[in-house]
């Protein structure tokens, strides 16, 4: 594949970038990459290109506009994370979920964590699994219309959700 | 914290070992950040400095850091962060902060953790050599220990939540140091890189600029760190690494097969200019030392203790010169300086190795 700014050298760089949640290819030749202002070498730089080239980009559609969102925990707007590429805090997952999901795909080829889980997280990630298990069984039931099984199953899974809900949680220390 | 220790010490990123010349260190570091505040960058000084003290006792206790010790950045002099930066025991971007922001590390400079870098929590674990594995199972240790007093940011969707968002999930980064002279001069490592980014591993240069790698020496790491586990991520890297390794091998072999010479020459050439310059830039040193390193590990110079030359990566680095000089110098200062120290420790491995090979 040739490079598509010089259209001479072989493309050996392949950036994915996301303008307004879809995801657009670009290959380039090193020289051409580097000429862009992509530093090519930094493992950390993904994010910054694809803000980066995001900027670049026509103003996003009117339902994206840049400056309407912020965290309702730490009041990080959606334009503080485009400069920087960082995020505010922890809640800012959540808040900018819809934007960072498409972003996440791109960066990791990947969307759901597979490593280690901290113990004091353990019993509120298997039963967060363990609710996903039971809901594929209750469709399950109910397409088979074996009501029976399907009034239990959702005893099963008001139980455990009833059980997570009253886990004892650190009171937050402040909510800068 | 008294940073002159150092000088005296070898560093645990670039140590020394008789069986393995290609791969430098092993490197696992971890982001981590707490459930209940806001990012470094992002929170106000008081907070990071309420979250420094909090989480640096935290670390004091912590058995894996065997005694550490601890500092801030508005203790450290710019020439100490410099030191540290050197000894890859801090970053660039921590080095630039101030109040608020600190690092804890064991004695033997193996286990480090940044506090308020980019992160709550960066914990770092080296090991010379290609020890991938082991470098993991150290950090774990440590993350396990700290998780028990710290309560994480971790989502079960995504994982450790981190600042940016190219380090959450596993907030891992595995990384090995590769000295690969043989590659470079067999004009085969631009394949190399390309062939990494295929497999999802980033290569950059440690030193210079751009895809431009002074002294050979390069770093592999992973680049995704959501979605896969982090057994599986060190053992991907380990598995490649050692594929590299055995291109290099094959590359110095071919090399010298092809142009045994050159190669003499080269290692010659780098040891007469190092053992007699007066003025040495930090670009001649590396490549030169580099070349030396090559020679060493071909068997074509001989010197006693072949860790002179890890030993003249770091020190010749400027925050080390100045830190041996014991005051600032200019540019001119330093080249004049980093010639001095070279001179004299090459010499005196070469007397030494003299009067070994008469004897
Ligand atoms: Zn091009
Ligand atoms: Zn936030």
């Amino acid at each position: 594949m040739k490079c598509e700014i010089c259209k001479e050298q072989e493309a050996t760089i392949h950036l994915t970038q996301v303008v307004d949640g879809a995801v657009k290819k670009v290959h380039l030749c090193e020289g051409c990459a580097a000429q862009s202002g992509f530093d090519v070498h930094g493992p950390m730089s993904i994010t910054d290109v694809l803000l980066g080239m995001g900027d670049a980009m026509p103003e996003p559609l009117p339902t994206l506009k840049a400056t309407e969102r912020s965290c309702p925990r730490c009041h990080l707007r959606r334009v503080d994370f485009k400069k920087t590429g960082r995020l505010g805090c922890p809640a800012c997952y959540e808040a900018f979920e819809d934007q960072l999901v498409p972003l996440l795909r791109v960066m990791h080829r990947q969307d759901q964590h597979k490593g280690k889980i901290p113990e004091r997280e353990k019993e509120r990630v298997q039963s967060t699994h363990k609710l996903g298990a039971l809901q594929e069984e209750l469709e399950k039931a109910i397409a088979e219309e074996n009501y029976e099984e399907a009034a239990r199953l959702r005893d099963m899974m008001q139980a455990i959700r009833s059980a997570k809900k009253k886990k004892p949680r650190k009171p937050k220390k402040s909510d800068a | 914290m008294n940073t002159e220790r150092f000088l005296n010490q070898p560093s645990a990123w670039l140590p020394v070992d008789p069986d393995d010349n290609v791969t430098i260190s092993s490197r696992v570091r971890l982001a981590r950040n707490r459930k209940d505040a806001a990012f470094p960058g992002w929170a106000g000084e008081d907070e990071c400095e309420r979250i420094w003290e909090e989480l640096r006792e935290v670390l004091m206790h912590c058995a894996t850091l065997k005694g550490p010790m601890a500092v801030g950045m508005a203790e450290l002099s710019p020439l100490d962060k410099q030191l540290l930066f050197e000894r890859h025991l801090i970053s660039r971007e921590q080095a630039d902060r101030k109040k608020g922001s600190g690092v804890v590390l064991r004695e033997d400079e193996a286990v480090a953790v940044m506090v308020n870098e980019e992160d709550h929590l960066r914990l770092q674990s080296m090991r010379r050599g290609l020890d991938i594995v082991k470098a993991w199972d150290v950090a774990n240790e440590l993350d396990s220990e700290i998780e028990k007093k710290v309560d994480y940011a971790f989502s079960t969707q995504i994982g450790y939540l981190t600042a940016c968002p190219s380090n959450v999930g596993t907030g891992m980064r595995a990384s090995v140091m590769l000295h690969v002279p043989g590659l470079v001069l067999m004009n085969e490592i631009s394949a190399v890189v390309k062939g990494m980014a295929k497999i999802g591993l980033a290569v950059r240069g440690l030193w210079g600029e751009g895809s431009e790698a002074t002294g050979n020496m390069f770093q592999v790491s992973n680049q995704m760190t959501l979605g896969e586990r982090e057994e599986d991520i060190v053992a991907n890297l380990e598995q490649i690494v050692l594929e590299i390794v055995e291109h290099e091998k094959n590359a110095r072999l071919r090399l010298f097969e092809q142009r045994e010479n050159v190669i003499r020459d080269h290692a010659g050439r780098a040891m007469g200019i190092l053992s007699h310059a007066h003025v040495l830039t930090s670009k001649e040193c590396l490549d030169l030392l580099s070349d030396l390193r090559l020679g060493v590990d071909m068997g074509i110079v001989q010197l006693q203790g072949p860790e002179v030359v890890n030993d003249l990566l770091i020190l010749t680095q400027p925050g080390h010169l100045q830190k041996l000089e014991g005051r600032r110098l200019k540019a001119e200062e330093r080249d004049v300086a980093r010639a001095l120290l070279v001179r004299s420790r090459l010499n005196r491995a070469l007397k030494k190795s003299d009067k070994k090979n008469h004897e």
